[in-house]
């Protein structure tokens, strides 16, 4: 290989920059701030300096990937490299490149990873919980397992399906050759990577104690490991604010000709009430981090009762995000499902714009629920009537979603696809998850419920049982798209059965147990839960095993056997089924006509398209 | 799916009526009563009802769309071996069955929240953190209990009884009692799961919450909310003793701690210790 190859903007050169960043700002916050910080600590610890480390290591590492070439080369008069687009090959994966493809299929590699790292910390936390005393772990390493599992899960997956599917698929679905904002859309990208990185750093730092939530006034006492949980968060909340504010511009600015709101595709439409979430919650969340960092460094008291703050100040900004992010987790889960019944139905999708109106309906709701999560807390008790009120207010637009799955499915001829698969698993678990819900809506049944692992069951039953089953039906539906190759249909449904079952008999008896009145995020329990809770852990070893299937599956389909895919092999009538696979760089010859919306089966019509073709066969794929 | 001549749709009805009529009996008399908290304090009792109508609310639901699921993947399976791809009807809504499910789930919904806000105005939500001024209070005497969360532990103050501070958390039977529930640090959350209470210690907080004994025994207490590092142990037993072991017991106490309380604190709604110090 040639060495000089290896110099210049590419993801080494990061990397790189991105540690002397991050050295060169420890560096320089000590000689800010001085030798060691007296005030609130009585010990060594600086966090200006790790923050400063965190800023500086954040902007090496995107300047050496070439963030800063465009910007600068147009403030200095000079005609700016266009470069990133022009790459070819495998390298283009492992860089800056602001074709929207490759950035999906960035997404779900770098998502997958993190999300495999998640997981292996839910693992450890299963194998501790085997026993209702100490085990292996001891309770700070425990709490940390528990705060990196939740705040990884929780910060990578609000980009789980928007990263790489809605990159991957709304220029396509709308019949358009790029994002609206192709540089941006790799920055969200590559945030979210450093994103991730900081918080594996937060094991260098003593791991912190708060779990997802952060927690003030815990987290103004925990050690230098919650400044990784800050900055990791705070960069995920950029993230999807940037990445929110691209799909929106996109969807409004970038649709074909005939490509009219009520033919938009419904999970563009998910896209778009997802994208809304992000860009007016994402803000919130950022200044609430903002100002724990403050608290943090400069000693501002904002959440410190004993310096004139207040602890329902942080739990209140922090569920003002906290809840649309959970339906900004839950939403393209509701898309995916309504755009793959049709397709293994042979069916349009039923109740079209009741489909909408529900994700919309979410979208704006969610907004006003929060104060759920605050219902034992004791701060504004006479609301509690409303937040209960809008609490299940929000399951009839959810009910929205549920009857048009119901619908399609009708009188239709129902192929059994591992992606199908996926899709009525989806509706199973989140029956259960939205059913189990009411309890906690509940204010009177939420005293046992709330803080138990009832609660931490209900949201895996939503959440895992909803997103990363859609997220693996979209794995399975468009990832031969993305690639040219199908995957192993055998190994696929006994991924799905195993998931599905052990999923099931992990969180149905956590339910039970949380009704028992085990609390989350303990690391002992009373003596009666041990079977119960070993029968638990056995199963989430399984569930995890069903994982090494999947990734057996990806590398003898996709590396291995190599069967290639062909044009459209589920009988599709959407676009991007109507383009080569894999689709190629500048996706169309010429931008397409839509005569519909892409569900015309029943109507002998072939696809959404008014003409045809858009691609001249047979071109081949630089 | 009610539209005429259509058989499926009736079967779909009788799965939904038929399965409502056999599971409801069972989640009304069997899984009803042993829904949590259980029975020892009025309050418990009022959750345990709650939560049988909550069941109840939901059965139809479950049974109608998993009856449905279940029958459509069966009923409208494409035939084995069916290779070349046939499109079913093009049916793209249905607006009477829209209508209807927008109706009954509202209906339902609605129900829910009705229901809900009568049972929380009534005594069952006093089991509840409701804040220093809570809306529904108990009529006739109240015995005063302040229960201060600290890493890690939960500490018990009885006002009036010269305002001693205890380990235990010992209630007398057939009393009304009052919980004052503050932490002196993080964020803790006082759950006494046999009682039916469960109340955040926030940090200058005074967060009240009401509850009943109704018979001698013992309940769990158990910290619901992750505190930091030993969070995990941070868990208690409670007794329900008869009004007269309680005047034993409480003047014991106030013998013991004799020597303690004078270093303690004037009995407050809350309390505003030194800012802390950096801790796991």
């Amino acid at each position: 290989m040639n060495v000089r190859r290896l110099i210049g903007f590419n993801l080494l050169t990061a990397v790189v920059l991105g540690v002397v960043g991050f050295y060169a700002g420890w560096w320089l916050g000590h000689q800010i701030t001085g030798k060691s910080i007296a005030y609130f600590s009585d010990t060594n610890q600086n966090d200006i300096a790790l923050f400063v480390a965190y800023l500086v290591g954040v902007i090496g590492f995107l300047v050496g990937l070439g963030f800063a070439n465009y910007p600068v080369q147009r403030l200095l008069g000079k005609p700016p490299s266009l470069r990133e687009k022009e790459q070819h090959g495998v390298r283009r994966y492992f860089g800056l490149c602001t074709d929207h493809k490759v950035v999906g299929i960035q997404y779900l590699l770098g998502i997958g990873a993190f999300i495999f790292v998640g997981g292996l910390n839910a693992m450890l936390i299963r194998f501790e919980l085997m026993r209702p005393a100490h085990l292996v772990w001891n309770g700070n390493n425990y709490l940390t397992l528990v705060g990196v599992h939740g705040t990884m899960m929780m910060g990578m997956m609000t980009s789980g399906i928007l990263g790489p599917f809605a990159n991957y698929l709304v220029p396509l679905m709308i019949g358009s050759r790029r994002m609206a904002f192709p540089r941006i859309e790799a920055l969200t990208f590559w945030l979210l990577m450093a994103a991730g990185t900081i918080l594996m750093t937060t094991f260098a730092f003593g791991g912190f104690p708060t779990g997802w939530t952060g927690y003030a006034p815990l987290s103004e006492q925990a050690n230098l490991g919650i400044d990784a949980y800050i900055a990791f968060f705070a960069l995920v909340g950029v993230s999807m604010m940037l990445l929110g504010l691209n799909m929106l511009a996109t969807v409004i600015t970038m649709r074909a000709p005939g490509m009219t709101w009520g033919r938009l595709p419904i999970f563009v439409w998910a896209t778009v009430s997802t994208s809304v979430l992000m860009l007016l919650a994402a803000p919130v969340l950022i200044s609430t981090l903002l100002m724990l960092a403050l608290d943090r460094t400069a000693q501002t008291g904002f959440f410190n009762d004993q310096t004139g703050g207040s602890s329902y100040l942080y739990e209140n900004l922090f569920w003002f995000f906290g809840h649309p992010e959970v339906y900004i987790l839950a939403i393209p889960g509701m898309g995916i499902l309504l755009e793959i019944l049709p397709v293994f139905s042979r069916k349009p999708l039923w109740g079209y714009r009741l489909a909408v109106t529900g994700m919309l309906g979410i979208a704006i709701l969610s907004f006003l629920v929060w104060q759920h999560h605050l219902f034992m807390s004791g701060i504004n008790a006479d609301l509690r009537p409303f937040y209960m009120l809008s609490t299940e207010i929000i399951s009839l637009p959810t009910g929205f979603i549920f009857i048009c799955a119901l619908g399609t499915l009708w009188k239709g001829r129902i192929r059994a696809t591992v992606p199908m698969l996926f899709c009525l698993a989806w509706l199973f678990n989140f029956l259960i998850g939205g059913l189990t819900g009411v309890f906690l809506s509940d204010v009177p049944s939420d005293v046992t419920t709330h803080g138990s692992f009832f609660s931490m069951a209900h949201f895996h039953y939503t959440i895992m049982g909803g997103l990363l089953f859609a997220f693996f039906a979209g794995i399975y539906y468009w990832v031969p798209k993305m690639t040219g190759y199908n995957f192993n249909e055998r190994l696929g449904k006994v991924h799905f059965w195993i998931m599905f079952l052990a999923f099931n008999s992990t969180f149905g008896p956590l339910l039970v147990i949380g009704f028992l009145g085990m609390p989350r995020r303990v690391v002992t329990y009373a003596g009666y839960l041990q079977g119960a809770n070993d029968w638990v852990s056995v199963s989430a070893f399984v569930l995890g095993g069903s994982m090494l299937i999947f990734l057996a599956n990806i590398i003898w389909s996709q590396v291995f056997a190599r069967v290639p895919t062909g044009m459209n092999p589920w009988g599709s009538k959407s676009i991007e089924w109507q383009l080569p696979s894999p689709v190629p760089v500048h996706n169309f010859d010429r931008i397409p006509t839509f005569g519909s919306d892409p569900y015309p089966y029943g109507d002998n019509a072939g696809s959404n398209l008014a003409q045809r073709p858009i691609v001249a066969p047979a071109r081949p794929t630089p | 799916m009610w539209s005429k001549s259509n058989s499926h749709g009736r079967r779909i009805a009788a799965i939904t009526v038929i399965g409502t009529a056999i599971v409801l009996p069972l989640v009304i008399f069997v899984l009803g009563p042993n829904m949590p908290p259980g029975k020892a304090t009025q309050v418990a009792r009022g959750q345990v009802t709650d939560n049988t109508v909550l069941l109840v609310v939901m059965t139809p639901f479950t049974v109608f769309i998993l009856g449905y699921l279940g029958y459509a993947i069966w009923a409208f399976r494409a035939p084995k071996g069916e290779t070349e791809l046939r499109d079913g009807a093009p049916i793209r809504g249905h607006m009477p069955s829209q209508i209807a499910w927008l109706a009954t789930t509202t209906v339902a919904v609605l129900f829910l929240a009705i229901f809900g806000t009568t049972e929380l105005l009534a005594n069952n939500g006093a089991g509840s953190g409701s804040g220093p001024n809570p809306v529904s209070k108990p009529s006739g005497q109240v015995l005063p209990v302040q229960v201060i969360g600290q890493q890690w532990e939960f500490t018990y103050r009885y006002p009036t009884y010269g305002g001693v501070e205890t380990a235990q958390l010992v209630l007398p039977v057939g009393q009304e009692v009052a919980f004052h529930v503050t932490s002196l640090d993080a964020v803790h959350s006082f759950w006494a799961y046999e009682l039916g209470v469960k109340a955040d210690a926030n940090p200058g907080v005074d967060n009240i919450a009401y509850v009943k004994p109704a018979k001698v025994g013992t309940f769990q207490i158990r910290c619901a909310e992750l505190c930091g590092l030993w969070h995990g142990y941070m868990f208690d037993t409670g007794r329900i003793v008869s009004t007269s072991d309680f005047k034993t017991w409480i003047a014991g106490e106030r013998t013991a701690f004799a020597g303690i309380m004078k270093y303690l604190p004037k009995y407050s709604t809350s309390y505003s210790p030194d800012p802390p110090y950096r801790a796991g």
